[in-house]
């Protein structure tokens, strides 16, 4: 299908941009598209004005301040996928990218907008959250950061206010004894997850600390398995099978048109055994 | 209420200026108004790769992307790497190995293995595979893509003559 008519406005500063946007409500950030212009197509929103950021300059940086990576909004998956940066000190993120859709719409789509736009079964949001990371935002009352814990509100639904535009992410640079994992199970390479699994802890001895599994794809945000975490975190990782049992606990699975709600959760399982193993020897 | 607004951007090494209505697709721009019908319009949402076209020298989804968007922007089809004979050796591959039938897919396709065998390494099938799961063909099943893909890096990296990898 084709979209229904809409204004287009390109943005020459991030300044103008929250004017852009102020000017219709209802009106949204284009960025990379990927996910927008496919919405657009579909007739499943119908915005009056899209304010295009690609001309803002100053998003599109991969930055390291200290113990810390920052990723500009206009970064694109291709462009993170190539960086040294986050292939060395954010490892989950350079795990996650190659599964994010397929070459054309990498080389296009871009990390704030993954973000921003926050599909329960995208992989980036997760990893955001599994590594406690936040995001900065601007907007017409001005410039604000958010943790990751608190951005993740529902269904395609987060702290972004009307008029805000996420401008960055940053996540905690890795360290020595960091430990993270990344698996997901998807019909075919680069689809959404069926169900999929970032993961990000501390080791400390045999054992992990400060645990935090996200599962995506399994409900309407990501989700941390918290009680899983906590038998990884007290048990190490001799209590693996605990873990797994814990996540009828944690995870609440609806049935979709790619697999049941109970076969989900049989999944997520899968994935948290081969997750923890990845993580226990990383070298392997 | 959409204005039609002015772009003016290179298409296959040919300045074009026109005005576009801001919903109009990049895919729907170069075959409609400019009577490029090498790229093609499959699912309309990103899935198929039937669009794909290259946008400033990297390869991009024509659904997914908005005509007035490429303002200032250089886009090449299939028509253009067609004429330059860029990507002759991938299209004869093609030929030889049967792999294409209605060819829906096949302008979409050769984009994106062009855009894997730039480098000049031989890829892996797996990673030829992965590389193309974003272009969808309905015909052949992709056993015959994958075999012309790779025929090509080979022939390209001197292992052995596309002719001879039969």
């Amino acid at each position: 299908m084709k979209p229904a008519a809409f204004a287009y406005a390109k943005a020459r500063s991030l300044d103008h941009a929250i004017e852009l946007l102020g000017t219709r409500e209802g009106a949204r950030v284009l960025a990379g598209g990927q996910s927008l212009i496919a919405a657009l197509n579909m007739r499943l929103d119908a915005p009056p004005l899209l304010v295009d950021i690609n001309g803002v300059s100053g998003l599109d940086r991969i930055e390291r301040p200290d113990g810390q990576v920052e990723i500009g909004a206009l970064v694109r998956h291709a462009q993170a996928l190539g960086s040294q940066v986050v292939a060395r000190d954010a490892p989950l993120i350079a795990r996650a990218l190659p599964h994010i859709a397929h070459p054309a719409i990498r080389n296009r789509g871009t990390v704030g907008g993954s973000i921003a736009y926050a599909d329960p079964a995208a992989e980036l949001p997760a990893c955001l959250l599994a590594l406690a990371g936040e995001v900065d935002i601007t907007g017409p009352a001005g410039r604000r950061t958010v943790k990751a814990d608190d951005f993740f509100l529902g269904l395609f639904e987060t702290a972004l206010g009307p008029g805000e535009i996420l401008t960055a992410i940053r996540v905690p640079a890795a360290t020595p004894q960091m430990r993270c994992g990344f698996a997901e199970l998807a019909r075919r390479h680069g689809d959404y997850a069926l169900v999929g699994l970032a993961a990000c802890a501390r080791a400390d001895g045999a054992g992990l600390r400060d645990s935090r599994f996200v599962f995506f794809g399994v409900g309407a945000t990501p989700v941390r398995a918290r009680k899983a975490e906590a038998v990884l975190d007290a048990r190490g990782f001799d209590g693996l099978d605990e873990a797994v049992a814990a996540l009828a606990d944690d995870l609440h699975p609806e049935d979709d048109i790619h697999a049941s709600g109970k076969a989900k959760r049989h999944l997520a399982g899968v994935l948290l055994r081969r997750v923890v193993r990845e993580m226990q020897d990383p070298w392997a | 209420m959409s204005t039609a607004v002015e772009v003016t951007l290179m298409v296959n090494g040919e300045r074009v200026s026109a005005a576009v209505e801001p919903r109009k697709t990049l895919v729907d721009f170069l075959r409609e108004d400019l009577a490029l019908t090498g790229s093609h319009v499959g699912c309309e949402h990103g899935v198929c790769g039937a669009c794909t076209v290259r946008l400033d020298g990297a390869i991009v989804r024509g659904c997914l992307t908005l005509a007035v968007q490429c303002d200032g922007a250089v886009v090449e089809t299939i028509e253009g790497v067609s004429d330059s004979g860029e990507i002759a050796d991938l299209q004869q591959a093609f030929e030889r190995r049967n792999a294409l039938q209605c060819g829906y897919c096949t302008p979409g396709m050769l984009l994106t293995a062009a855009e894997l065998l730039k480098s000049g390494e031989v890829p892996s099938r797996e990673a030829i595979r992965a590389y193309l799961s974003g272009n969808y063909c309905r015909c052949t099943g992709y056993h015959a893509i994958v075999d012309a893909v790779e025929a090509v890096a080979r022939a390209r990296a001197g292992q052995v003559g596309v002719g001879e990898a039969q």
